[in-house]
């Protein structure tokens, strides 16, 4: 046993992840951050000052400015993006939590020979291009669409309802899109649980419905905990579902970024909205590894 | 094996007053899972302040039989009373009854403390009564300075003990204990089977214990009901069923015994005459078993009351074989000789270590007789 090896072996095994992390998460953050504090001009690449090398870095330290983000600051778009990415976010993962969690329940309750199943049919939207399904809610939330020959028929309503390009397609979509991965952290909270619990505290005197809010729920935390987060975070960012689904009256960070970018080819201000959207996100994702490292520790 | 018959009893047997109702009831339960029966036409009384133990091999139905008279399982024929009245369509969280869970059961976000008092919020009882109860609960099961503990910081004796003060916080006016003590060492089991019984006479309650330990039964039940498949083959007494068991099974279930299949050959007086082939030996037994002449019997006699010589007995005819001996187990206060007998089978007798010295010790390979009195033993029919 050579202690040297393994040493060296562990430092591998721990070090790779580090890399990876420094390579495709650090690095690119550090030139998105650099060109963040450059200014937009009409050329190619479209922002001044172009570092060429770490001794060129300290020479034109001085033509860099915080100018991008005193604008998301003055500028009533950048806010409103902001606030509004973030309410729709939160607002659709209370939703979805709803929705949710009668679902999660119920597959964790099922016989046992049922759940492989109807985890498959949880997961199985994953087998399609995540845009093409968006694009296929285009056909069915449009005038003509599915949904509203549906209501019609049904004479739920007289008229075709709009939801294209409104707020309401944008929570469907989010709603949809992202309902998976609240479900399965759900699932596997409520699956893991004792059933014995539940009956040790009929025993005790419990209803079924006192049993569920005084064991099962509180049980359940970590799984609505984790569940929420990985909804929430990719949502606040999210920029295919406005695209496509919402309307005008829809402002999304995720979109105002786009058209900073592409449209208005301000890479900086494209840039320090970028980094502004990832620090704020920074918050809610510590909150998160914290939950997530103490259930690790409570649950055995 | 003297020890597996427990400390001496208390005066405590209603159930031959013909006067006295029993608290449980259960009349011809049966319950079946699919075609499988788990517990097979099931009729047995359990006392007020009894401590009464199921007994039997794993699998046998005694958890189910529990979970019938907690409420988790129902009947699928058969009626089970409590105090007279019947338990059918009754909650669980309805009928005065608690379990300690074979698996503890503990909730896993809660403190000692909120677990032992879970029972009695849920009574609404008064915050401050339910603060006393739960130090008194504390204190009883030795666990006062852990009450600010998660289960999971907890050893498996004190999760065990955490379980026990929870069922018993709410005085139910029957505790089930499933296997309660499973989980302990051997030291820590029997410190805790006495702990158990200090406690029943204490809080004057019924309880119910589950087993598969036969030494368990014997030491703290007033009464065990032996079952197999889902049936119960004997209920009495721990030293009855010791010493007056109903059959082979229930003979060979508890303790060590030698059994010995013969043909009944005459019946006078009390007393059994039976022949055996293997081994060949005349047997005569003081019992009023229900036999015929004709019919096949077998004798069962416990080693401690087989006695071992170099010497011939007087009279060789009877209650009387020999062999050689084959092997010799030491267990400290009792030998075990193993015999194996000239014309088939083994024989076992145990002789107390009275003397740490004998002047003829009985070693591996010698020549010796095995006798036993007509009154050693039984004729079991079954
Ligand atoms: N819910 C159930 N469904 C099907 N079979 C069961 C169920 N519960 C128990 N059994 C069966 O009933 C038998 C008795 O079980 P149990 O009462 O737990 O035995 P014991 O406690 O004596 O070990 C076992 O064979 C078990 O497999
Ligand atoms: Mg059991």
């Amino acid at each position: 046993m050579s202690t040297e090896k393994s040493r060296s072996g562990r430092f591998l095994l721990v070090g790779i992840p580090y890399a990876w992390m420094l390579v495709f998460f650090l690095v690119p953050f550090l030139i998105v951050a650099k060109i963040s504090l450059s200014t937009s001009v009409m050329a190619l690449p479209p922002y001044a000052p172009v570092v060429e090398s770490l001794t060129d870095l300290w020479r034109k330290i001085g033509e860099f400015s915080f100018f991008n983000y005193l604008r998301l600051v003055q500028e009533s778009i950048y806010v409103e993006s902001y606030l509004s990415s973030l309410w729709i976010a939160f607002s659709s993962t209370v939703i979805m939590l709803f929705i949710a969690y009668p679902l999660a329940y119920g597959m964790a309750r099922a016989p046992k020979a049922w759940r492989p199943t109807l985890l498959m049919l949880v997961i199985l939207p994953f087998w399609t291009s995540f845009l093409i399904r968006v694009y296929a809610w285009i056909g069915i939330l449009a005038d003509e669409g599915l949904l509203n020959w549906l209501l019609v028929s049904l004479r739920v309503v007289d008229e075709p309802i709009t939801f294209l390009a409104t707020q309401r397609a944008v929570y469907i979509g989010i709603i949809y899109s992202y309902l998976p991965f609240m479900v399965l952290p759900l699932y596997s909270s409520l699956e893991k649980m004792d059933e014995t619990l539940l009956e040790a505290a009929q025993d005790l005197g419990c209803t079924s419905f006192q049993a569920f809010w005084r064991v099962t729920f509180p049980l359940s935390i970590p799984g609505v905990i984790a569940g929420s987060f990985l909804v929430f975070i990719p949502a606040v960012g999210e920029f295919v579902i406005p695209d496509l689904l919402g309307g005008s009256d829809t402002v999304m960070i995720g979109k105002t970024l786009w058209e900073e970018f592409f449209n208005n080819r301000d890479w900086p201000a494209a840039s320090a909205v970028a980094i502004t959207l990832l620090l704020l996100l920074v918050v809610p994702i510590v909150i998160f590894q914290n939950a997530q490292a103490k259930a690790q520790e409570a649950g055995r | 094996m003297a020890k597996t018959l427990g400390p001496v009893r208390r005066k405590f047997s209603p159930w031959n007053d013909p006067t006295a109702k029993p608290l449980i009831e259960f009349r011809n339960v049966v319950k079946r899972f699919g075609d499988f029966t788990a517990v097979d036409d099931v009729s047995l009384g359990i006392y007020e302040r009894e401590f009464f133990a199921l007994l039997g091999p794993s699998g046998c139905g005694k958890t189910t039989l529990m979970r019938m008279l907690a409420g988790f399982e129902h009947p699928s024929e058969g009626e089970i009373r409590l105090a007279g009245a019947s338990l059918a369509g009754k909650q669980p969280y309805e009928r005065p009854v608690n379990m300690m869970f074979q698996s503890y059961a503990l909730f896993p976000h809660m403190s000692v403390e909120k677990n032992i008092a879970f029972g009695l919020v849920m009574d609404k009882m008064p915050k401050g009564e339910i603060e006393t109860r739960v130090q008194e609960m504390l204190k009883l099961v030795k666990l006062e300075k852990f009450a600010k503990r998660k289960p999971h910081q907890l050893s498996g004796g004190q999760r065990q003990r955490v379980a026990l003060a929870r069922s018993l916080a709410k005085r139910p006016k029957v505790l089930l204990l499933d296997e309660p003590l499973g989980a302990l060492d051997k030291k820590l089991r029997e410190e805790t089977q006495f702990e158990l019984m200090d406690l029943q006479q204490e809080l004057g309650m019924t309880f119910l214990i589950v087993t598969h330990d036969q030494e368990e039964a014997m030491t703290v039940a007033d009464r065990i009901a032996v079952m197999d498949h889902g049936k119960l083959i004997q209920v009495a007494g721990p030293s009855e069923i010791y010493e007056q068991p109903n059959s082979r099974y229930v003979a060979d279930f508890i303790g060590d015994i030698n059994i010995v299949e013969g043909r009944v050959t005459a019946i006078d007086g009390g007393l059994i005459r039976m022949e055996a082939a293997a081994p060949r030996v005349s047997i005569v037994m003081e019992d009023d078993a229900a036999t015929s002449v004709g019919a096949t019997a077998w004798m069962a006699v416990r080693p401690e009351k087989v006695r071992i010589s170099h010497d011939a007995p007087i009279e060789t005819g009877v209650n009387a074989v020999h062999g050689e001996v084959w092997d010799i187990g030491y267990i400290g206060d009792t030998s075990v000789y193993h015999v194996k007998l000239d014309d088939g089978g083994t024989f076992r007798a145990a002789v107390a270590n009275v003397s740490r010295t004998v002047e003829r010790p009985i070693g591996w390979d010698d020549r010796v007789w095995l006798t036993w009195s007509k009154t050693a033993g039984v004729v079991l029919t079954a």
